[in-house]
């Protein structure tokens, strides 16, 4: 299930990417956080009870949407487009 | 000779230098964003085709005029997108672009860094699904999204009714607006917000709009909690008649905005504590010099006046950095310039009358209510660091890492200053300023220093 519905630029090139190895469909001009939302739910573990975050305020302040690129990157996910073949891992997070 | 920075390409920034380039002055603009506009006037990716009217409504002349006054700049100043600013001190600036930092050296720095949402927390917060009222506009304006298919707007601020308005003009379902101002507090506002009369008229637009489309506005409301399990369920609220419960699938919810001011902090700008804001605020003179010379503050990053104001201080703290290097500048200009800056200020002061914070909020907010969402610090955890007998918020932060997390407390900062006021017994502008420390954001690890 997706968190965020799309309502409009619907015409735009797809990019292929893969989520934690498993096939995914992107648009050209989506953030990773768009990308990942529009296919699931969550973008991270928190790292004090590792529940599921999804980003928070989309403009670079919570911190709360930090993904990790299979260069090993970890990139904010609401801040970065999206890129063809990108490998975008979700961390599960800890609990203390 | 060392370059004028401005950080921000903002309203207030891309005013700011315009007025510069005007003078003859070829700056170093620098900001975190990919594409210029600032937060309200933020342009989505190129290759999306929505026009100006359908992103900015009643707004979209001037964001066009914001965009082509910055287009044509661009020749005339040293431009730097998706460039963080993450330490700032006398002559320097410690940037961060692709991954890679390197210092800037300055002679003034106009410091426009704009604000972000101000949060004060409900049960239920964290899970996937809820957001921010600036989170959720940004979802639409720069991606074409809504945050969810059922949409419940709440918390205060002139935000809140617009961002309903938009989802719903978009096609979204918006179940309720929960306005937690009571309509009296409306009311009391009005003589203030008469000083804007056209703000005040879209403003009361937005409502109207929302009701006659059958969207339920309740005033006087809040958010009790929000439930689901890994994702938003269901919330409840209450009003004077009791607790109520809503099936919806996404939450935004704000009391209106923050000031983005840790840069000035680092700069060492002086700050005292706005009522009107409730907040500590870096200290501008009307023309936006700071206490520290060379140092010029412009825009929401010093006090929230909106996008107007916004533009008007950019121009005219350039202005005023132009006067103390010795350049020409019109001095009707600047004494229009102030007038404006006054008459918005009044509106100013309507605005935060009509959308009051709820200042119950803390008394009403449960012991295992997260304030910290970086590092899950809990109501109750504040208190007891408090009942310990701390009460400087600097001070109750080394004890239950409240405000150290990644987010540097700009998501926290605002509800757990009312939380140690509420307990300690305190006015919220007598427990301190919590203070700003470098990097101003986090930066990856592994980083390639520039020559
Ligand atoms: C999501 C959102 C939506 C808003 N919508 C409206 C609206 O519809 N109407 C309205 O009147 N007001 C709105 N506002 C209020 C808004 O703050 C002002 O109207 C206006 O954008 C202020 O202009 P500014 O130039 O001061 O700051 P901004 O427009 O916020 O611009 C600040 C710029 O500084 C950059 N920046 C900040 N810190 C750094 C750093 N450390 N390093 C590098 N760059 C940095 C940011 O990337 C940003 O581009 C909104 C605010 C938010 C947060
Ligand atoms: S969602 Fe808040 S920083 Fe990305």
């Amino acid at each position: 299930m997706a968190l965020l519905t799309r309502l409009a630029e619907g015409d735009r090139p797809a990019l292929d990417f893969t989520l934690d190895g498993k096939p995914a469909i992107g648009l050209l001009g989506d953030t990773l956080l768009t990308a990942v939302l529009t296919c699931s739910e969550h973008l991270r573990g928190s790292d004090f009870s590792a529940e599921p975050r999804a980003g928070f305020c989309l403009m670079g302040a919570c911190q709360d949407c930090w993904v990790r690129l299979g260069d090993g990157r970890r990139v904010r996910a609401c801040s970065t487009l999206l890129e063809a073949g990108q490998q975008v891992i979700r961390e599960p997070g800890r609990q203390l | 000779m060392k370059p004028v920075a401005i950080i921000g390409a903002g309203p207030a920034g891309i005013r700011a230098a315009q007025t510069l380039v005007a003078h003859g002055v070829y700056p170093i603009l620098l900001d975190e964003a990919a594409r210029g506009g600032g937060q309200i006037y933020r342009q989505q990716p190129a290759n999306f085709k929505r026009s100006p009217a359908k992103l900015y409504g009643f707004e979209a002349h001037k964001a066009s005029a914001l965009h082509q006054t910055f287009d044509a700049l661009r020749e005339q100043l040293d431009y730097r997108p998706d460039t963080l600013v993450w330490n700032a001190e006398a002559g320097l600036l410690d940037t961060l672009h692709e991954g890679r930092v390197a210092r800037v050296e300055y002679a003034s720095v106009i410091v426009a860094t704009g604000a972000t949402d101000r949060i004060l927390p409900a049960p239920g917060w964290t899970l996937p699904g809820v957001y921010s009222l600036g989170a959720a506009q940004i979802a639409l304006k720069f991606q074409g999204c809504a945050i969810g298919e059922r949409v419940v707007f709440a918390g205060s601020g002139p935000l809140l009714y617009l961002v309903a308005y938009q989802y719903a003009r978009a096609g979204a379902k918006v179940l309720a607006v929960l306005d937690s101002s009571p309509l009296s507090a409306q009311a009391r506002a009005l003589p203030g917000l008469l000083a804007q009369p056209a703000t005040l008229a879209k403003g009361l637009y937005y409502r109207a709009w929302l009701t006659s489309h059958g969207i339920a506005v309740h005033q006087g409301a809040s958010l009790s909690r929000i439930d689901g399990e890994r994702r938003v369920q269901s919330l409840k609220w209450r009003n004077a008649k009791g607790e109520q419960a809503l099936d919806c699938d996404a939450v935004a919810f704000a009391h209106g905005l923050r000031s983005e001011t840790q840069l000035a902090d680092l700069l060492g700008c002086e700050f005292s504590w706005s009522h009107l804001n409730r907040a500590w605020l870096p200290q501008r003179d009307p023309a936006g010099r700071s206490s520290v010379p060379g140092v010029y503050l412009a825009g929401d990053g010093a006090g929230i006046m909106g996008a107007d104001a916004a533009e008007i201080a950019g121009e005219r703290a350039a202005l005023a950095l132009l006067e103390d290097l010795g350049y020409l500048v019109d001095p009707q200009r600047c004494a229009q310039l102030e007038q404006s800056l006054e008459r918005i200020g009044r509106f100013r002061q309507g605005l935060e009358r009509a959308f009051v914070l709820p200042t119950d909020w803390a008394a009403h907010a449960a012991d295992d209510l997260m304030i910290c969402r970086c590092e899950e610090v809990s109501a109750g955890e504040i208190r007891q660091v408090v009942g310990e007998g701390h009460w400087e918020i600097n001070r109750v932060k080394a004890h239950c890492r409240v405000g150290m997390g990644r987010c540097q407390g700009r998501m926290c900062g605002a509800a757990a200053a009312e939380i140690i006021a509420s307990e300690s017994g305190r006015p919220v502008g007598e427990i301190g300023r919590m203070r700003a420390q470098a990097p101003v954001k986090p930066l990856p690890f592994g980083l390639e220093i520039e020559p």
